[in-house]
C-alpha cells in the first residue's frame, strides 16, 4: 500500500514537471538507521517508574563519600543547600508561607534522582560519575531525606519501589483559572 | 544626525536637573534616547550643529570591511542584555532582553534573552547528531545536512521564560526587569512532523522527550499533539544560523510553550508512552499553589502586554505629545485587541496594532497621548483571539499566591510623576 501510494506520488510529480517533495505521509529517505549500540550508549534517559535504569547498586554509607566529594561544595554537607539547591528536609511546609522544595518534601519519584544525578551532576563534570557512585548518592540523598534507612542499599528495583511523600500533590493543569 | 543632536541638546536642561536629583532611577534614559546616546550629549558642542558642517562630513568614513560582522553604533554601547551582577552563580541562569530600547517585533539575535541550565555549549555542527528513538519503526540519525534537506519553513514566534516575572517582592523598576525574558526572531527550520514521519511513530507513542546536549543535557517532554501540530526543528533565527546562546545547531521550537521546553542544542528525541516526570518538569517548572499542590506540565503562556514607552526608569520630556507603545503576545494563538488605561485602571481605550499580527508572536501596539504634565498611572491588557483578557497581579495572586513562581502574566502598570518620572507603580 505504502509503496504503492509513493509510486503514485511519483508519477505526478514527473507528469507535474516538478521536483516536488512527497505528501505528507511519504517519506524522503532522509537520515540514517540508529544501531542498538549507538541508542544504547546516547539514551540515559530514566522513566519515572525507574524504566531504563542500569545495573549495579550503591550504599547510603558510600554515598556519604561521594557526595562530600563531589557535591556538598555547592548543596552544603548535609543538603542543606548553598550555591546548589537545597536538598534535604522542607517536609510539611509546601502549604506555608516559606514552603522549602526539597528532594523529601517536594520531587514526586525517587527514579528521577538518577536521572538527573547522572545527567547533570556534579556540574563540573556531568555523565563522570560510575553509575554505582550515582546509586549511592541517590541513596544517600534519600537517606538525608528519612526516605532510607542508614544501612540501605538501592539498585533498580529498590529505589524504583520508594514511595516519594509529595507523589499525590501534582494536579494538572486547570488554566485559563484566571479571568 | 544633526537633529539628534538637536534633540539631545535640547534635553539637557532634563539631563542636569537628572544629575542633581541624585539619580534616584540609576540607570535611566530621557525617553528615545539610549543612556550612551545620553551621556555623549552633555559633551556636544555646537560645531556641527546648523549653521556648520559636521565634522563626520569633513572627511572620508571607516573603510568597507572595517568591520566584517557589523556592529551597532558606538552611541548605542549601553544597549545590552539586562544581567544580574549578584547572581548565586551564572551557568544555570539567564540574561534579559533591554525590552524598552527596542521597537517592532523582532528581538535582534545579540539581545535575544537567554536562559541556559548548565552554560553554552560550543558545538562543531560536523559532529552534530539527532537521534530519534524508542516508540518508531525506524530509529534514526541525522546529521546537520540531513536536517537541512527536509522543506523549510519560516515563522515568527517569541519564546518567553516560564518566569517572566515572579510573584514575590521585589518587583523589578524597568520593563526588562520585569518581563525582559520574551523576545521574538523568525526561525527557519523544518516541521517537527516532517521528520518523526521519517521515523514513524508508533500509536503507543504520546510523548516526545527532547535532550539538548548540553552539560544539563536538559530534558524535556513534549505532548506528541504539540509535536505533530506546529513544532519546528530550527537551525535559524532572524535569516544567520542560530546563535549560540540559542541552541546552535539545532533547537526545538514550541510556539506558545514555555521557554524550557524549546530544547537547545536538540540531539535526541525519544517517544514514549508517559512523560519522564523528568527533573525539569517535576522539581522545576511546577506551580505550587497556597493549599501545597502543584500544577504540571503548564505548558501555554498565556496572553501578556506591558507598554515600553514610557515605562520605569524613563523619564518624560515635558507635558504634550507622546505616543505610548508596546507589545503583546499570546501563546494560545493571536493578540485580538490591547486595551491601555490612563487613569490608573478606571477607564480603557482601544491601542492600534501594528501590522503583522501573527499567531505566538510579539505584537506591538501604540496609543496616541496628550500628557496634560500631571501624575498619571498607564496600563495595557491583552485579549487573546480565545477572548482571554490578561488579569491585575492582585487577581493572579488571590488564586495562585506569591508562591507559584512561574507564568505569572499579570498587567503591570507604570506611575508617571508630574516631572516625567516614571516608575514600577506595583513596586
Amino acid at each position: 500500500m505504502r509503496w504503492r501510494r509513493s509510486h503514485v506520488a511519483l508519477l505526478a510529480a514527473v507528469i507535474g514537471g516538478l521536483g516536488v517533495a512527497a505528501q505528507a505521509e511519504e517519506r524522503f529517505h532522509i537520515g540514517r538507521a540508529a544501531t542498538p549500540a549507538e541508542i544504547k550508549g546516547w539514551d540515559i534517559d530514566i522513566g519515572h517508574d525507574g524504566s531504563n535504569l542500569p545495573p549495579g547498586s550503591g550504599s547510603v554509607e558510600r554515598g556519604r563519600v561521594v557526595f562530600s566529594e563531589q557535591c556538598a561544595a555547592c548543596h552544603g554537607a548535609d543538603g542543606q543547600g548553598g550555591v546548589g539547591d537545597r536538598l534535604a528536609g522542607g517536609q510539611g511546609t509546601l502549604a506555608s508561607a516559606k514552603p522549602v522544595r526539597t528532594v523529601g518534601s517536594y520531587w514526586p519519584y525517587a527514579p528521577t534522582l538518577f536521572d538527573y544525578i547522572r545527567r547533570a551532576m556534579p556540574q563540573n563534570a556531568p555523565q563522570s560519575l560510575s553509575d554505582e557512585d550515582v546509586y549511592a548518592v541517590s541513596a544517600y540523598i534519600l537517606h538525608l531525606n528519612g526516605l532510607v534507612p542508614p544501612d540501605a542499599v538501592l539498585d533498580a528495583n529498590r529505589l524504583a519501589a520508594i514511595k516519594m511523600p509529595n507523589r499525590e500533590s501534582f494536579v494538572p493543569d486547570p488554566r485559563p483559572d484566571v479571568r | 544626525m544633526s537633529e539628534q543632536a538637536t534633540a539631545n541638546r535640547e534635553r539637557r536642561p532634563s539631563r542636569r536637573h537628572f544629575l542633581q536629583a541624585g539619580a534616584a532611577v540609576a540607570g535611566g534614559a530621557a525617553l528615545g534616547a539610549a543612556p550612551a546616546a545620553l551621556a555623549d550629549a552633555a559633551t556636544v558642542d555646537n560645531s556641527n550643529l546648523p549653521p556648520n558642517v559636521p565634522e563626520w562630513m569633513k572627511a572620508p568614513g571607516a573603510p568597507m570591511g572595517d568591520q566584517p560582522y557589523g556592529t551597532p553604533s558606538v552611541y548605542e554601547k549601553g544597549v545590552v542584555k539586562n544581567i544580574s551582577k549578584t547572581l548565586p552563580q551564572y551557568i544555570s541562569a539567564s540574561g534579559r532582553t533591554p525590552l524598552q530600547e527596542l521597537d517592532g517585533i523582532i528581538t535582534p539575535n545579540g539581545l535575544f534573552y537567554e536562559r541556559h541550565h548548565g552554560g553554552v555549549p560550543t558545538i562543531d555542527p560536523a559532529q552534530h547528531r539527532l537521534m530519534l528513538h524508542g516508540l518508531v519503526d525506524r530509529p534514526l540519525i541525522f546529521t546537520m545536512d540531513d536536517i537541512r534537506r527536509f522543506p523549510s519553513q519560516s515563522r515568527i514566534h517569541f519564546i518567553e521564560c516560564s518566569g517572566n516575572p515572579v510573584y514575590s517582592k521585589p518587583y523589578g523598576k524597568t520593563a526588562s526587569d520585569l518581563v525582559g525574558l520574551v523576545s521574538c526572531a523568525e526561525w527557519t527550520g523544518v516541521m517537527l512532523k516532517d521528520v518523526l514521519n521519517e521515523a514513524g511513530l508508533q500509536k503507543e507513542a504520546k510523548w516526545l522527550v527532547a535532550e539538548g546536549a548540553d552539560a544539563a543535557a536538559m530534558t524535556r517532554s513534549i505532548p506528541v499533539e504539540k509535536c505533530l501540530d506546529d513544532a519546528m526543528l530550527v537551525y535559524s533565527q532572524n535569516g544567520e544560523r542560530l546563535r549560540p546562546q540559542q541552541g546552535y545547531p539545532l533547537r526545538l521550537l514550541l510556539p506558545g510553550f514555555e521557554g524550557n521546553m524549546n530544547i537547545k542544542w536538540l540531539r535526541r528525541l525519544k517517544a514514549v508512552a508517559e512523560p519522564d516526570y523528568t527533573r525539569e518538569e517535576t522539581s522545576k517548572y511546577t506551580d505550587l499553589m497556597p493549599d501545597g499542590t502543584a500544577r504540571e506540565f503548564t505548558f501555554t503562556m498565556e496572553a501578556k502586554s506591558i507598554i515600553l514607552r514610557p515605562s520605569g526608569g524613563q523619564k518624560l520630556s515635558g507635558s504634550g505629545f507622546h505616543e505610548i507603545s508596546g507589545i503583546a503576545w499570546s501563546g494560545r494563538g493571536k493578540i485580538k485587541r490591547v486595551e491601555v488605561s490612563l487613569d490608573d485602571g478606571k477607564s480603557w481605550q482601544v491601542a492600534r496594532l501594528q501590522e503583522p499580527v501573527l499567531t505566538r508572536a510579539l505584537t506591538r501596539f501604540r496609543l496616541p497621548w496628550q500628557w496634560d504634565g500631571t501624575p498619571a498611572v498607564i496600563q495595557s491588557r491583552a485579549i487573546d483571539e480565545t477572548d482571554y483578557v490578561q488579569p491585575t497581579l492582585a487577581e493572579l495572586l488571590a488564586v495562585r499566591g506569591v508562591n507559584h513562581f512561574y507564568h505569572n502574566n499579570a498587567i503591570w502598570p507604570w506611575r508617571i510623576t508630574a516631572n516625567g518620572e516614571v516608575s514600577n507603580a506595583l513596586a
